[in-house]
Formats: structure tokens, sequence, C-alpha cells
């Protein structure tokens, strides 16, 4: 019996640190952001209870459904392309061997690594209206050089094709582990069959590599849903109403125009939306046994 | 590796024209396609290396007369060398205490019996699936409150939630063998001894991985930082740099040369611990846990 109380003292101390940090970081500002959602305070200070007028505050304004429409769009344009681009340079990079493969996926894998100030940097001088080289591929195209951060048509796909380019290696390292685990000799008796390269990829790769496919998308989608840095730095100085995600309108709302109860509620109406596509990929986890 | 010799036996089994040129042809469309990947980069590098006068008139892909004055501007001008700092007290600490504070806890939940167990783990996989940028404004408001603002304390709390870490950790501690374990309790080892004579020694390969995609994680995180920290002393590297580009006016070979800066101690640790990032990328996703 001292044994068991011992093991039960012991759990204590191992998971101590735990419980402060999840309880004070975590269960906290999580029923703190319900509780605020529903009063009129400002970002620091008391509020009075308002009930749900801030939700209806939310579906009365043109820019929150700006906000909201504009994630979904990034979503669309980052989450199955990107996808798609992935698995296309795992595919090219798995063909590789040796130092070769370690140095392309290299090449490939680096964007991701580097923080998003950094790449924001890197891309607001390459589509510099004046001296980027990308103006070299914009200006033959378009007639004129574009300010693509100034251009609302722009601006969405713009921002996505650097998402894409930035977070890319995520994806393409989960896709190489998936390929190398398909048995070689599956392909080596297609062969035998007399298969075509594209055969083999529909009747073997593609069926086999779908988990990890499934596995990409709702992580990609979970991550897309919460832009904000990227947007956020190349919309600076512009027309930040019409360029708004809901990250951004949080944080407009709470930092910019002082109403934290009103941010608090556009982010619970975050929270759910992530909410939903985590249960989601959870399932999805369970599913692989992974618990 | 054995991968190597099956795939040499593959293509011998296969019959020879499909390779060959359309081979070569596709290695060669790989080697473009990642120069074209690299590009941003590399032509980063290189703008960091002109003087103020080429950046704007000079586009060949090497510099015809490299200077290091963007950096030397850049670290003498702004206040690169204290948000240096900033990023390396913050990073540090959130790497240690995130990873061990997860390791103790995936172990007690993997190991030990206890009440609550239960309780504990679901609250892990719930703050999994809630959007961090969903709590920025009641983070500010409790960071606030215990007057943390423009702190390190202000700027680490918060990203000390790490729970893919300690899924990972409990999902590691859960495949070690039971023989181990009992070997150990024989010996007389106590709970404690057996973290960190048993579980932990054992996992070395999983905390290494773990310790560095926490730290590249943390040297880039943008949102909180940016939030929390506005005195220009207090800024990290990565929220640091946007703020030097109306500073050195339209410079770019300098803004470019602080961004060089502000990647190096990420790029360094994925250059050298290249395996290890790419296992603890596998395992955050759940592969081969």
């Amino acid at each position: 019996m001292a044994n068991r109380r011992s093991e039960i003292i012991a759990a204590c101390v191992f998971v101590a640190p735990f419980i402060v940090i999840y309880g004070w970081m975590f269960v906290w500002p999580t029923i703190q952001m319900f509780r605020l959602s529903v009063t009129d305070a400002p970002l620091i200070g008391a509020g009075a209870y308002i009930g749900l007028s801030n939700y209806t505050k939310l579906l009365a304004d043109p820019v929150f459904r700006t906000a909201i429409n504009n994630t979904i769009y990034f979503v669309i344009l980052t989450v199955v392309p990107g996808t798609a681009v992935a698995l296309l340079i795992a595919l090219m990079v798995s063909r590789l061997n040796g130092w070769l493969q370690s140095m392309i996926l290299a090449l490939f894998f680096l964007p991701f690594i580097l923080p998003v100030s950094v790449v924001f940097v890197i891309w607001n001088w390459l589509t510099n209206v004046q001296f980027g080289i990308l103006q070299g591929v914009i200006e033959p195209i378009m007639g004129r050089p574009i300010n693509v951060w100034r251009t609302l048509p722009w601006f969405m796909p713009g921002v996505a094709i650097i998402t894409i380019w930035w977070t890319n290696g995520f994806s393409i390292l989960l896709f190489l582990a998936g390929l190398r685990n398909i048995p070689k000799d599956l392909y080596e008796a297609a062969s035998l069959d007399g298969a075509t390269r594209w055969q083999m990829f529909t009747r073997i790769t593609w069926p086999l590599i779908w988990p990890i496919t499934v596995l990409c998308l709702t992580i990609q989608l979970i991550l897309q849903l919460k832009i904000f840095d990227q947007v956020y730095l190349f919309g600076q100085g512009g027309r930040t109403r019409s360029t708004m995600v809901m990250v951004q309108y949080i944080y407009e709302k709470a930092f910019i125009n002082n109403q934290g109860g009103l941010a608090a509620a556009a982010a619970v109406v975050l929270f759910v939306f992530v909410a939903v596509m985590s249960v989601l990929q959870f399932q999805l986890l369970r599913m692989r046994g992974y618990r | 590796m054995t991968t190597v010799a099956t795939r040499s036996a593959t293509e011998m089994s296969r019959p020879a024209r499909r390779f060959g040129i359309g081979r070569i042809l596709l290695t060669l469309l790989t080697l473009i396609a990642a120069a074209i990947w690299f590009l941003p980069i590399y032509w980063a590098i290189v703008t960091s290396l002109r003087s103020d006068a080429d950046t704007v008139r000079e586009f060949t892909l090497l510099p015809s007369s490299p200077t290091i004055s963007g950096y030397i501007y850049g670290i003498t001008n702004s206040q690169l060398p204290v948000w240096y700092l900033n990023s390396t007290i913050t990073s540090v600490v959130i790497t240690v205490v995130a990873v061990l504070v997860s390791a103790m806890t995936g172990y007690a939940i993997s190991q030990l019996r206890f009440p609550g167990r239960n309780l504990l783990w679901w609250t892990i996989l719930a703050s999994f699936m809630i959007p961090v940028p969903a709590l920025i404004v009641n983070h500010f408001v409790i960071i606030a409150d215990v007057k943390l603002l423009n702190t390190h304390a202000g700027i680490i709390l918060p990203m000390l939630l790490t729970p893919v870490t300690v899924i990972v950790y409990k999902g590691f501690f859960d495949g070690l063998p039971r023989e181990y374990r009992e070997a150990a309790v024989m010996d007389g080892a106590n709970p404690y001894q057996l973290f960190y004579r048993v579980f932990l020694p054992m996992n070395w390969g999983v905390t290494t991985a773990m310790a560095i995609i926490t730290f590249i994680g943390a040297w880039n995180s943008f949102l909180w930082p940016f939030l929390v920290a506005q005195n220009v002393q207090m800024m990290t590297v990565a929220v640091g740099i946007t703020t030097v580009q109306d500073a050195f006016g339209v410079a770019y070979g300098r803004v470019l040369a602080g961004a060089v800066m502000a990647s190096l101690p990420v790029a360094l640790a994925y250059l050298l611990f290249q395996r290890r990032v790419t296992q603890a990328i596998a395992l955050s996703a759940g592969i081969k846990g």
C-alpha cells in the first residue's frame, strides 16, 4: 500500500509543472475567452454582461464577413494546391539517392525553418515594384510591373504562393516517409507484369500514399485557418479592411480598437472552426492507431 | 543501405528503354525545380552582400564587389544584438522547460497510476486541438495582470504549451519493453530514478529531436512576441527585423543582411541536425509512433 501511495506522490511531482503551466496558460484563458465574449469589456479591465450581442455584432460586421471569406479563400488557395505540389516534389526527390537526395531535399526544405518575418523580407524584395527580380516575370505577362501587395486581386494568391513555398517542407517530409514505406517488391512485381509508370502510380503509389495525403491535408487545413503573420506583414500600410483574415480581426479588435469582448467573440468563432477540424484530424490519427 | 540494393535490382529487372534519357531528363527537371525553389533564399543572400548602390542596379548571380557593410550596418545601427540576446534567452528557456515538462508528464501518464490520469490525458488532447491564436487576447490580459508585459517571462509563458511533445513522449514511453522497467524496479529503483536513469536516457534521440524542433519554433514565433514585447529593447529577432525596414530606408542590402542574420541559428540547427528535424516532424505528425 505504501508503494501505491508513493506512486501517486511521484505522479503529482511529475505532473505538477504541467498542471501549473496548462492550467494558467491554457485552461484559464480558454474559460476567460468564453466569459469575455459575452461582455463589453475593453482589452484591459472589466465589462458588463451583454449576452450574445457581440456575436450579433460580428454577424452584422461586413469586415468580419470579409475576414471569414478571406480565410476560407486562403485555405482553398493553399491546402489542396500545396499538398499536390508537396507530393510532386516528394515523388521527384524520392527517385534520387544518397547525398544528391539529401542535398536536393535540403533545398526544398530550407524555407520551412525560416522565421515568417524573413520570408516576408525576402519576398518583399523579390516582388519590389522597381527592382524585384520577379517583376522580370510579371512585366512580360502583364505588360507592366505590378505592385503585388497593393493590388487586391493579387494579394491573397500572392500570400498563398509564398505560404506554399514556406510551409511545404513539412508535407514533403511526410510524403517522403510514406513513399519509403511502400515495399519495393510491389513495383518489381508490377514492372514484371509490364505495368507503365502511370499505372504504377495510380495502382500502387496513390492508394498507399492516400493516408499520408489525408494527414497532410488536415494538418494544412488547421494551420492555414490560423493565418495571420504573412497577411499582416504584407498588408501593412495597405487596405487591411479588404485583406483581413480571422486572426487579424481578433488582433485589430483587441489591440487597436480596444474591444476585448468583441475580439473574444471572434476568437470563439475561430476556436469552433479549428476545433471541428481538429476533432476530424484526431479521429484520423486514431484510425491510424496512434493515440 | 538495403533500399539501394533492392532498388538497383528493381532497375535491372525493368526493360532498359524506359530509363536512360527519360531518367536523366527527370533528374534534371528535379534539379531545376530545386534551384528555382531555393532561388529566393539565394537571391536574399546575394543581395545582402551587395553595396546599397549595387542592390538596385546589379542583377547578376554573383555580386561583382561583395561587401559585408550591410551586416555591419545592421549590427551597429539597430538593436539586433539585443534582439539576438532576447531570442536566445527565450528560445533556450522555452526549449528546456517545454521538453522537460513534456517528458515528465508523458512519463507520469504512461507509467504511473494516479487519480485524474485520464482527465489529464484528455486535457492534453484538447489543448492540441485549440488554436493558440484564439487565446492571444486572454494571454495578453493574464500577462498584463501579473505585470509581465515586455519581459522575457511574458514572452516565454504562453509558448510553453507543446502538447504534441507530451503525446510523442507518452507514445515512446508506452513502447519501451516492460523488462527494462521490471529490471530497474527489482534493483530497487523508485519512480524518479526510473525516469532519469531508464526512460530519459533510453530516449535521447526523441529528446534531441523534440528539443531542436521546439527551439526552431520558439526562435521563429511571431504573433505572440510581437504582441507582448512592444518595447524595442525587448523584441525578439523575428519581430525586430520587421521594424528596421523603415529605419534603414530603401536599403535592401541592409534589410536582407538582417534577415540572413535572423535565420542563421535556425538554419544551422537544421543543417547540423537534419535527420533529427526530419524525425521530429514525422513524430509530431503521428508517423512512426
